[in-house]
């Protein structure tokens, strides 16, 4: 059952009112917060000065929803989980926003996440930690780590993330929510912060499909600010969602449920497959030669970019600039090593490296021929099947610290998402039950590109056969 | 080649970041480590692979983003400002430059 429909439902029958509903989540995100430290800032005036004014006709009239803190919102902080931004304030709205807030929904806060949105785990923002709701000594994956703990927690029905390599859909899948990584281009990335323009898509959270749909119905589509948008036609994501897969072919990459993947989590992405078969679907083999490689291109070309987007925080036109530096020079450096955290130098310092005089072509230019490959690798997959099934994650929720000092195997940790990225596709986390430790686990349809229809469908039959109802232990209600 | 400290050093200095000795030993082991695994890469034969050029689908390359050469509205310069650290007489002023 859509949740922002239910909502829009009591509001309309006049058992509550929008202003009550905007109150009660921002009611709920304020308690949780001391637990969860999933919301950077929180907006009670703000959010109810807005769904005052808001036309109740519109599609997602007084829905409130959390953003993650690297896209702007105006009017609010936007501090990409850095000291170098710390509490600057954007003077206009990214796309997304616009039209999110032209269609009614309430924005009631900015959610914690991985600095510059680079991280697995959401340990490295500057501000803490976001926490698990379903275990609290555990993370709740990342980057956008805070816009999964709000939805999975009940704060709010839906809430946007950014997906670099997985930053939307292992938290989701981590969290025990939907989360969704569009085809690139199909939503605007203005007003996103820059990490991997390439590789970067604004993404959603939610507890059902039918509220995924929704909110992708009314932020996918061409931007005139960003030319990287793609001139197709956005679909009526909702009416796809009839339940029926019957003749559906899912591609299974057998290749891919191998070493290094924890067996709970196998057994349960193994269960999901049968759901599929009994629902009718057609189950085929499929393989991607070159998937091996993901991480090893990822790591590469989306440090590369950094590197580059990550050069104009400089402490000159806005956020944080170091004291006691006398000369130009040394008031970069001083601002940079004061602003950003380990894991962004790193990554700055790695991309730097990798394009560096004699390195680039070792580096940069093989990594864009394999992805080439692995590319081709979906298109012949696709020839054959109409998505792809596989884990979300190795593992369900690891615990807090746990791989911290370990950047390799905090990497390691994107396997099964960094493709989808470096191909161009959409992925799509259904959550699917949880471990013997209660732990939610998540699998991941992806498809080719344009495909968020054929996603949301085949998403909503398992939905439909097999729902997720079991709530966090940290939860608003 | 491993990534010695002197490499990391190197690196900082073109990213324009101070790194303190404590940063340096920690970072030339870690990145020595990404490096020797992203180097798995040189398995394979890309000889007549064409590079990729960037994230677009074939829909999006086909997608005509110029728009007509025309003025528009922009942030000003009273809102431009309204951020920087340190802004005088309508400009970004920063320390000297020499």
């Amino acid at each position: 059952m859509s949740e922002i429909e239910s909502i829009k439902e009591s509001i309309t029958s006049g058992e509550t009112t929008a202003r009550a509903v905007v109150e009660s989540s921002v009611s709920a995100a304020e308690k949780l917060n001391e637990t969860l430290n999933a919301f950077l800032q929180i907006d009670r005036d703000g959010a109810v000065k807005r769904v005052e004014a808001t036309d109740s006709t519109l599609p997602l009239a007084g829905i409130p929803i959390a953003i993650k803190d690297n896209i702007c919102v105006q009017g609010l902080q936007t501090s990409c989980g850095s000291r170098i931004l710390g509490d600057y304030h954007p003077p206009y709205n990214a796309t997304v926003i616009q039209r999110l807030l032209g269609a009614g929904a309430v924005v009631i806060g900015k959610t914690n996440c991985d600095e510059f949105a680079m991280g697995s785990s959401n340990e490295n923002s500057a501000f803490g930690p976001v926490k698990n709701p379903w275990d609290t000594t555990r993370v709740p994956g990342g980057s956008s780590g805070g816009s999964a703990a709000a939805v999975a927690a009940g704060v709010v029905p839906v809430a946007l993330g950014s997906d670099t390599g997985g930053s939307v859909r292992q938290p989701a899948s981590l969290c025990g929510v939907f989360g969704l990584k569009p085809t690139y281009g199909r939503n605007s990335r203005y007003g996103l912060v820059a990490f991997a323009s390439s590789l970067d898509q604004v993404g959603i959270f939610a507890r059902n499909t039918a509220d995924v749909a929704s909110v992708l119905g009314v932020i996918a589509g061409r931007d005139s600010h960003d030319a990287t948008t793609a001139d197709v036609a956005v679909p009526d994501y909702k009416s796809e969602l009839s339940g029926d897969v019957k003749g559906a072919r899912v591609g299974f990459p057998k290749a891919l449920f191998g070493e290094g993947l924890d067996a709970e989590v196998r057994d349960m992405v193994k269960a999901a497959v049968n759901v599929y078969r009994d629902l009718g679907a057609e189950i085929v083999e499929v393989e991607l030669p070159n998937a091996q490689y993901s991480i090893a291109v990822y790591y590469i070309i989306a440090t590369a970019e950094a590197s580059s987007n990550l050069a104009r925080f400089d402490g000159v036109r806005y956020g944080f600039r170091a004291e006691d530096a006398p000369e130009l020079r040394q008031m970069y450096r001083k601002t940079r090593d004061e602003g950003f955290g380990p894991e962004v130098k790193r990554r700055i310092m790695l991309g730097t490296y990798v394009l560096s005089a004699g390195y680039y072509e070792a580096y940069y230019h093989k990594a864009q021929q394999v992805r080439s490959l692995l590319k081709q690798d979906f298109q012949k997959a696709f020839e054959l099947c109409d998505v792809i099934i596989t884990p979300t994650s190795p593992t369900p929720a690891f615990l807090i610290g746990e791989k911290v000092d370990d950047p390799l195997a905090m990497y390691l940790n994107d396997i099964y998402t960094v493709t989808a990225n470096l191909a161009g596709i959409p992925g799509l986390s259904v959550p699917c039950g949880l471990s013997s430790a209660r732990l939610p686990i998540g699998f991941q349809l992806l498809g080719k590109y344009w495909s968020e229809p054929m996603l949301l469908k085949v998403a909503h039959a398992y939905e439909t056969a097999r729902p997720f109802t079991e709530r966090p232990p940290v939860h608003a209600n | 080649m491993p990534i010695t400290e002197a490499d990391v050093e190197k690196v900082a200095q073109l990213a324009h970041m101070e790194i303190t000795p404590d940063e340096l030993k920690m970072f030339a082991p870690q990145m020595a480590d990404i490096v020797a695994y992203v180097e798995q890469l040189n398995a394979l034969n890309t000889a007549d692979v064409q590079p990729s050029l960037g994230g677009l689908t074939p829909e999006g390359e086909a997608t005509d983003s110029a728009r007509d050469d025309v003025t528009a509205p922009s942030l000003g310069q009273k809102t431009a400002l309204a951020e920087a650290p340190d802004a005088a007489a309508g400009h970004f002023r920063v320390p000297k430059v020499l």
